[in-house]
């Protein structure tokens, strides 16, 4: 897991492939709602903001498919992620325990005073 | 560079010469707290177990920490009332060479008696391990641990592996480095195991990681907290991918549990997770419980990769925050150490910041002092557990 920087052709800069095996890639610097990126040689239209560290599909993504990065499987999808789009709890789930997050929480009860 | 540090009866070396306030109970917090209060910039650290009902592990870890090498004397607090087994724990610091005094407050008369007779005492022992002289001291005199927290998906990216070339230097020279939280290698159980010294100890690094994920699922939920998705990591395999490459690239030479000491230079992993069926709740309730799992194995600091932005120091070792996130890192840098984010802008290599880090650690030995030390940082957490000793395979080599 040497984790050296990896350009993948056709894809923007501001997007990491950890590993040739990957079907996701790391956001290193935030994309903003509205920009259109390169991924993996097509253009893509940002839906929603994307934080540094996140992920972006690499390419389209089956229901039920292992996730890799690293080059190993980190989870598994739950829906169609379509390239560029926003890969996370939404739509991959752990192989192993369920991922508690505070996801959609801020929205429901509204920022923390 | 010159590294000092202070020459111990059993011949470990401390960087730093520490009084520890060490209550018993959590009734006794209050007298223990205040007793340093007047001592609160001069290495007078507090530590504790809250619980009034006997825990071997729990003794064990009190034993550890008050005999560690950065450790000068000990002023126990004791309600008076409370399980914990005083006599043996003032014994054996007695007998590693260090001043220790108990303070029973039922039998000292109060509060107000208790906090007056422990100041004294730490008055004067402060006095007596300031005039100590020090002894040159290598790096194979040092153990140090890491720990990440607060991370996100730049951890595993940046600070992590940059915290694992800095153990690959540390290990080359002759240091004993110790990497933990099983429940943070689960998926990469079967990579880890084939890094061992032997095929027997491979199969105790691979049963240690099973117990985790065991005892995980039982709880019904992961080592994750909702801050590391908000961070980007989406499960506890991403999570533990990242957090493995803490443990750098040297082979791992044993698998030890709280209170072990590594016999020898080296990298080891510190089984975190309790032995038998569930009966305390999580295995560690937050990072500190971590940190103090890592020292009591005697580490002199502990590395803390960080991405979300932890704060958090401790008591009795220096924590060095690494930071792996370039945002949190300019929004936080009086917290952090080391930028392992700017990586990530191109301005510096996982090489450059793991040599940076590991100069961080031994200029510790060299009047360095760490940014939580610099901010008063002295968190502690001990809870109940239980474990079983380890196993003969775990240590090869005796």
């Amino acid at each position: 897991m040497a984790q050296e920087d990896t350009l993948d052709p056709g894809t923007d800069p501001r997007l990491l492939l950890l590993d040739d095996r990957d079907n996701v890639l790391v956001v290193r610097a935030r994309l903003c709602a509205g920009e259109t990126v390169q991924v993996s040689g097509g253009a893509v239209s940002v839906a929603a903001d994307v934080p540094l560290g996140h992920k972006i599909a690499r390419r389209d993504i089956m229901p039920g498919t292992k996730i890799f990065k690293y080059g190993a499987p980190i989870g598994s999808t739950t829906t169609l992620i379509r390239t560029g789009e926003h890969a996370h709890v939404h739509n991959i789930k752990s192989d192993y325990t369920p991922t508690y997050s505070l996801e959609g929480e801020a929205a429901r009860y509204g920022e923390a005073p | 560079m010159t590294m000092q540090g202070y020459l111990r009866a059993d011949g470990r070396k401390g960087i730093r010469n520490t009084v520890v306030i060490a209550y018993l109970v959590e009734c006794a917090h209050h007298v223990a707290r205040e007793v340093a209060m007047p001592f609160r910039d001069s290495d007078v650290h507090v530590i504790g177990f809250p619980g009034c009902y006997p825990n071997s592990y729990a003794e064990t870890m009190m034993e550890r920490l008050c005999t560690h090498p950065n450790v000068g004397a000990v002023l126990l607090v004791s309600l008076g009332c409370e399980s914990f087994n005083k006599y043996k724990l003032a014994h054996l610091i007695r007998e590693s060479g260090r001043a220790v005094h108990t303070i029973v407050i039922q039998s000292t008369g109060g509060t107000r008696k208790s906090i007056g007779e422990g100041q004294a005492f730490v008055a004067e022992q402060r006095a007596a391990l300031d005039d100590m002289a020090t002894v040159p001291m290598e790096a194979s005199d040092l153990i140090i641990g890491t720990v990440c927290g607060g991370s996100d998906g730049t951890s595993g990216i940046t600070g992590n592996p940059a915290a694992g070339r800095a153990f690959d230097l540390l290990v080359q020279q002759g240091a004993a480095c110790i990497f933990e939280e099983t429940g943070e290698l689960i998926g990469c159980e079967h990579i880890m195991a084939s890094r061992a010294i032997t095929a027997s100890l491979g199969l105790e690094l691979e049963a240690s990681v099973a117990k985790a994920a065991k005892y995980y699922a039982t709880l019904g939920y992961g080592s994750f907290a909702a801050g590391n998705a908000e961070g980007g990591l989406t499960t506890i395999e991403e999570k533990s991918m990242g957090a493995y490459a803490k443990s750098g690239a040297s082979p791992i030479s044993g698998l030890i549990k709280p209170g072990d000491i590594p016999p020898r230079g080296g990298l080891y992993l510190l089984d975190v997770v309790p032995d038998g069926e569930v009966r305390f709740g999580f295995p560690n309730i937050n990072d500190n419980a971590e940190i103090a799992e890592l020292i009591a194995c005697g580490s002199h600091a502990v590395l803390f990769v960080t991405g979300r932005g932890s704060v958090v120091g401790s008591a009795i070792s220096p924590v060095i925050k690494i930071c792996a996130n370039p945002e949190t890192y300019r929004r936080m840098a009086d917290d952090m150490d080391v930028n392992a984010g700017r990586i990530l802008e191109g301005a510096g290599t996982l090489d450059e910041v793991g040599r940076e880090i590991r100069d961080v650690v031994l200029n510790l030995a060299a009047g360095g002092r760490t940014k939580s030390e610099e901010l008063g940082h002295q968190e502690f957490v001990l809870t109940y557990k239980t474990f079983a000793p380890i196993g003969p395979a775990c240590l090869p080599g005796g």
